[in-house]
């Protein structure tokens, strides 16, 4: 159980229901991610994924179970799990690089002030901020910029786990897209292991090794892990012609459209682990597949 | 002509015309004193010739603050000293209880803000002490610090503590959960997060108690003054009207009116400086 670099164990959530009893948000949820892995875990509002990405952040603590960390239990926030917020928690009075710097030094304590500048300087030209635009306050860049700068600090500090909560969730779809490519780029420079909530299917597609399914709650679970086999590097125009993608693309829908809905407030005993699915098309385009097989025969009944 | 000047300028210019206005109204309507002359025998014997004490024109006002502002620091014994001399006291009584109370509310202010428990005790005190006027603490304070140059400090030092203290804590328990979890993140102490965090967030709140603070310490040394007496400019005005000198009065007035302007726009600055836009 404890193989995975991070494990989630009989995770369970219950709040008071306002009535005297309880809300089970989720219940015996386990799940592991491996090191270096990108995991997106999709479902729809109040299944318990800021819950969950909460607990595993240390801000919040579960009602039973554990998450364990390389071995260790979680307990409390940590500069080995870096955050990104979907409302990007600049500090507003802060420059731009101030903001990166204040995560260098709180990682970093014994740095100089000059290493410190540097590093953060060469984070926010990573994610495309550079010149005079790092000294501007978060009030004065664009809510794209905002996140981008989010982003620098959590990567500047190189936490374990990196933690994306919907972070292009308040962004216009354009900048949503740029960010996306610039967060690949980021990212496969490193070995980081990200886990990331979204409510967007082609965004999971595009940066997800594996996708989480989320069925809807109370009594929610995690009931899918489905691979994403589509090569990297990936592109936004490249992967949708990728003979997996649609596959892909209609599994998730219909599992959010409707068996989300039908696995929802089933009370289940014991762990529950969510059931790999793995979609592959690429096998059968490999081997001589119907299509060129038949054509002959087409041919030869013309003739 | 005037379409071409900014608003501002039309304003100056505005604000002058007013000024020379109310001044020559002012001036115009002070009755002069009859010349002996003119007087008839009968008013001569029963003292009608003598100056009647009345409000002073401005042309005496302007006549006397350039005599005390050409040398506002002489010091002809204990009835008699320059403005300068007395302006000094009465800030020097402000400002040493207006920072005891700083020194007292900031830090009580983020204890209170940081617990919901705290705040809740604290608050019936707060709300029945608040509304005291400071003089009302004046006889107490006398009695128990026998001195009178403490008890005007301490007068104000209660006066200026509870807009600190509420805004402070208000303004610590108003940061964003969101910044706090950053630093959570950050694994920052909570000294730390309190200065490198909450401090800076809440910095604008807590700066606009200080400013309705130092207004109201400003307010309240006056009176405080003319009780306790000796100097400051409080004492200077009372001494004054005991003399029948009301240029010295006008005068004296229009000085407390400039330098609590000038404290205002101190923090008004002070304010714009830790201002942030979210």
């Amino acid at each position: 159980m404890s193989k995975h670099f991070l494990s989630i164990e009989n995770l369970t959530q219950r709040f008071p229901d306002g009535q005297g009893g309880t809300l089970t948000v989720f219940e015996n949820a386990c799940f592991g991610v491996e090191k270096g892995e990108f995991v997106v875990i999709l479902g729809h509002s109040g299944c318990g994924k800021s819950t969950i990405m909460n607990i595993l952040a240390g801000l919040a603590e579960p009602t039973e179970g554990v998450v364990k960390m390389d071995g260790f239990e979680v307990s409390g926030p940590s500069l080995d799990r870096g955050v990104v917020f979907q409302n990007y928690s600049l500090l507003p009075w802060l420059s731009a690089l101030s903001n990166v710097t204040f995560g260098v030094r709180a990682r970093y304590r014994d740095w100089t002030k000059a290493r410190v500048i540097e590093e953060s300087k060469t984070y926010l030209s990573m994610v495309g901020l550079e010149g005079d635009v790092i000294h501007r306050k978060p009030s004065q860049l664009s809510g794209g910029m905002r996140q981008r700068v989010s982003i620098a600090r959590a990567f500047a500090n190189h936490p374990k786990l990196l933690l994306l909560d919907e972070p292009f969730g308040a962004l216009d779809a354009l900048t949503r897209g740029t960010i996306q490519d610039e967060l690949l780029k980021i990212w496969g420079g490193t070995e980081q292991t990200v886990f990331m909530i979204t409510h967007d299917i082609d965004e999971a597609i595009l940066l997800a090794d594996r996708i989480l399914l989320m069925t809807n709650g109370p009594f929610a679970r995690v009931a899918e892990s489905v691979e994403i086999t589509i090569p990297r590097p990936r592109t936004r125009t490249g992967i949708v012609d990728h003979p997996n993608y649609y596959a892909i693309r209609n599994h998730l829908v219909h599992f959010l459209g409707e068996r989300s809905k039908a696995l929802s407030g089933q009370k289940a005993e014991g762990p529950q682990r969510p059931e790999t699915v793995r979609i592959d098309r690429t096998e059968r385009a490999v081997d001589p597949d119907p299509a060129p097989a038949d054509t002959p025969r087409l041919r030869a009944v013309n003739t | 002509m005037l379409g071409t000047l900014s608003v501002n300028q039309r304003a100056a210019i505005l604000s002058i015309v007013l000024l020379a206005v109310g001044l020559l109204v002012w001036e115009a309507a002070i009755p002069a004193q009859k010349a002996a002359e003119d007087l008839t025998e009968y008013e001569r014997l029963t003292g009608g010739g003598a100056p009647k004490a009345g409000i002073p024109p401005p042309s005496d006002v302007i006549a006397k603050a350039w005599e005390q502002l050409s040398d506002p620091f002489y010091d002809a014994g204990p009835n008699d000293k320059g403005i300068g001399i007395q302006i000094g006291y009465s800030l020097f009584r402000v400002l040493s209880g207006y920072a005891a109370a700083a020194l007292v509310a900031i830090p009580l202010g983020f204890l209170i803000g940081m617990s919901p428990v705290a705040y809740r005790a604290l608050n019936p005190f707060i709300q029945v002490m608040r509304p005291i006027s400071p003089l009302a603490w004046m006889p107490l304070a006398l009695f128990v610090i026998q001195d009178s140059e403490l008890s005007a400090i301490f007068v104000i030092f209660i006066c200026s503590i509870w807009p600190m203290l509420l805004n402070t804590a208000f303004g610590v328990a108003g940061v964003r959960s969101d910044w706090v979890n950053v630093a959570r993140t950050h694994e920052l102490g909570h000294l730390k997060t309190a200065f490198t965090v909450i401090l800076p967030a809440a910095a604008p709140t807590i700066v606009t108690g200080m400013r309705i603070s130092i207004g109201i310490a400003w307010l309240v040394i006056v009176a405080a003054e003319m009780l306790v007496g000796g100097t400051g400019i409080g004492y200077y005005v009372w001494n004054e009207w005991n003399n029948l000198d009301l240029t010295s009065v006008i005068f004296s007035i229009l000085v407390i009116g400039v330098v609590g302007m000038l404290l205002d726009a101190a923090f008004a600055a002070l304010q714009r400086g830790v201002a942030y836009v979210e």
